[in-house]
């Protein structure tokens, strides 16, 4: 059998496997009836209801025939990585991991580490620049949210500002 | 004289010095960031969420309100300008609109675009005036069975006039209820999908969703495209006054458009981009006078019109938010959010238990776009020279506005990961051809629908018969089913996807 609509085909495998899981992971939970629902009742319904939906997705894909196959494509690895890593790294030196005593570093330093990694995502990354707009938006962020705007943020590193 | 009452209370509130300055403001910074390309409404809406919180509810609301229609509006803009539509519901307004600016024309566009806008604005906002009211009568009429089928209404228009494949916007809905549904049962207390983990425990947060699909998903999407070349016409942009010819014929379009806007707007599913559609569809069945040039090269009307429209349909899509606190489209599932947020649960009750508020805010829809008026068409210059600004300076901008935003949402840095996890969802279902739009409203609906079925099935004695043998409710799924197979029939699928593909 030949897929004729990757995108679609894939699509509804994914509808298919989390309706699934999530009617499976549903009967874990009290059904009830319907005239007393469980707290597993309409959890299951709607799992099902994507398996359902997932199936016949993939049915079409299978059958139906498309122009080019609808290709999936390369995955933009670069930017994927980079703005969800600058995301990241964000959280990380903003507050830390106190679990793992890891100290925070504070909005300021987070606001270069996010500026600097996003960046990476573009080709025309150059870190000049990075560094130039990260000091903007440090200086404008710490105007606006902590200034003007009082939000508990904090900005300097745990260990500075104690 | 009801009407004029609600009014004259309403801008008593609006008139304020404070609430005049907050919606000053959220025009403005929602056209700032709504003039961005790729940068809708919605991930406007998300990305400022957290600005509101500090302020009292009424407040905040205003200011929303002004971020909607200023992001609305800086779309526009970058349509008629760049070529590139901020939002779905300007891709009509490039086809004319960037013809018009490669002719020299761009003021007279970006002019009747904003007066137009206006138009509709005054009109929409005394719709909502006159039809809230006697929808927040039948409101009270509505019980569990009617609720549940009204959702389930809402949910199917608002796929059958999205565009892409019916079945997969269906198993978004679908996945955005399963989504909806993590978190603390109301009923039980019972812990449902939040696999141990404490932060899950109230539920995924609505915010980071919408921020990691539509902020990081789109942002990701956009650089893996090769940089498109982005000619800006910022040189032609001189005399804003649309002629006296070009006023008698953009007049009819706006009426028009304001029209269908208006009523396509209260539909579930409708507001803006049916509405833009609609009415460029409309304006291009109407015969052209003398001397007009035809579509696709640059007619005023088809500007006009669909600027009209989509501005009447963000107005009038309030209606069915704030009188029976079901959202007809994503933007207003995330005000939903935020009226929550402020503790007040949108509803027939707002509208007597909260006065202030709801026409408060009524008024404030006027005042905003008078504001846009005022506000886009001497600042125009400045929104041009932002959209010279290359993209490599604006996604860092962007992504740290997310991830801060995000942050201080909750100041709760679990949500800093969820965001990061919902951007990958975002690009992967940007990679499937799938919409995330319906998902968020699925996500918003679920717990409600759940509660709705409970209650209705609890007196009916499990009886399902119910949702069908209450005259109202029975109504509401017969016109979900009637929605879905008009939708199937053959003639009508190749219309609707004619109506998407030929840009």
């Amino acid at each position: 059998m030949k897929i004729k609509n990757e995108k679609d085909f894939f699509a509804g495998l994914l509808f298919l496997v989390l309706g699934t899981g999530y009617a499976w992971g549903a009967t874990g939970y009290a059904l009830g009836s319907a005239a007393n629902m469980g707290p597993g009742y309409f959890p299951l319904l709607v799992g099902v209801l994507l398996a359902v939906i997932g199936a016949l997705v993939m049915f079409k894909a299978l059958v139906i025939e498309t122009e080019g196959g609808a290709r999936i494509g390369a995955w933009a690895w670069r930017p994927l990585v980079f703005i969800l890593g600058g995301n990241l790294l964000f959280g990380l030196l903003l507050v830390g991991l106190p679990a793992w005593h890891v100290p925070g570093m504070g909005l300021v330093v987070a606001i270069y580490g996010l500026v600097v990694v996003a960046g990476m995502a573009s080709s025309e990354f150059r870190l000049r620049d990075a560094l130039l707009l990260a000091s903007v938006l440090a200086a404008g962020c710490y105007v606006v949210f902590v200034r003007a705007l009082n939000m508990t943020l904090p900005v300097w590193p745990d260990f500075i500002a104690g | 004289m009801e009407l004029i009452n609600h009014l004259a209370l309403g801008f008593g509130v609006a008139f304020t010095w404070q609430n005049l300055v907050y919606c000053f403001v959220g025009c403005f910074l929602g056209t700032l960031i709504g003039v961005l390309p790729g940068i809708g409404p919605l991930a406007t809406i998300a990305m400022l969420l957290p600005v509101t919180y500090a302020l009292p509810p009424v407040a905040a609301l205003i200011m929303l309100a002004g971020i909607y229609y200023g992001a609305q509006y800086g779309g526009s803009t970058t349509a008629i300008l760049v070529n590139l539509p901020g939002e779905v519901s300007s891709v009509v307004t490039t086809i004319d609109g960037y013809q018009m600016a490669r002719r020299g024309r761009a003021g007279p566009a970006l002019a009747s675009a904003a007066i137009g806008s206006f138009i509709a604005g005054c009109v929409g906002t005394v719709v909502l005036a006159a039809f809230a009211p006697p929808l927040t009568k039948l409101a009270f009429q509505f019980g569990a069975a009617e609720y549940f089928s009204l959702m389930v209404l809402g949910l199917i228009g608002a796929v059958v006039l999205a565009s892409g494949s019916l079945l997969k916007a269906i198993g978004m809905i679908v996945l955005g209820l399963m989504l909806g549904l993590v978190g603390t049962d109301v009923n039980s207390g019972v812990v449902r999908f939040a696999f141990d983990v404490t932060d899950l425990t109230d539920g995924i947060d609505f915010v980071p969703i919408a921020m990691g699909i539509f902020g990081y998903g789109e942002i990701i999407a956009n650089l893996s495209r090769p940089a498109e070349h982005r000619e800006v016409f910022t040189s032609k942009v001189s005399g804003l006054m649309p002629t006296a010819e070009d006023f008698r014929r953009m007049l009819p379009a706006v009426l028009r458009g304001t029209a269908l806007g208006s009523v396509l707007g209260i539909l579930p599913g409708g507001g803006a981009v049916l509405s833009s559609f609609a009415s460029y569809t409309l304006e291009k069945k109407t015969r052209l006078r003398e001397g007009e040039l035809p579509f696709g090269q640059g007619n005023i009307r088809g500007v006009a019109g669909p600027e009209s429209a989509n501005n009447a349909g963000a107005q009038t899509s309030f209606i069915p938010m704030l009188t029976l606190g079901i959202p007809p489209n994503p933007v207003m599932a995330l005000m939903i959010g935020a009226m929550t947020i402020h503790n007040i649960q949108p509803g027939p009750l707002v509208m007597s238990g909260n006065p202030e508020l709801f026409w408060g805010l009524v008024a404030s829809m006027w005042i905003g776009n008078l504001m846009l008026v005022v506000l886009n068409l001497p600042l125009v210059g400045i929104w041009i020279r932002l959209l010279t600004v290359p993209y490599r300076w604006l996604f860092p901008s962007i992504v740290l506005f997310c991830a801060l935003g995000v942050y201080t949402n909750n100041n709760n840095q679990f949500d800093i990961w969820t965001v990061a996890a919902f951007g990958f969802i975002g690009y992967l279902f940007h990679k499937l051809e799938l919409e995330a739009a319906p998902l968020l409203l699925g996500l918003i609906l679920g717990p409600m629908m759940e509660e709705y079925l409970r209650r209705a099935l609890l007196l009916s004695r499990g009886d399902w018969g119910v949702l069908f043998t209450r005259p109202l409710s029975a109504g509401l799924l017969i016109a979900s089913a009637l929605l879905v197979a008009v939708v199937l029939l053959p003639a009508v699928s190749k219309k609707r996807e004619e109506a998407f593909v030929q840009e």
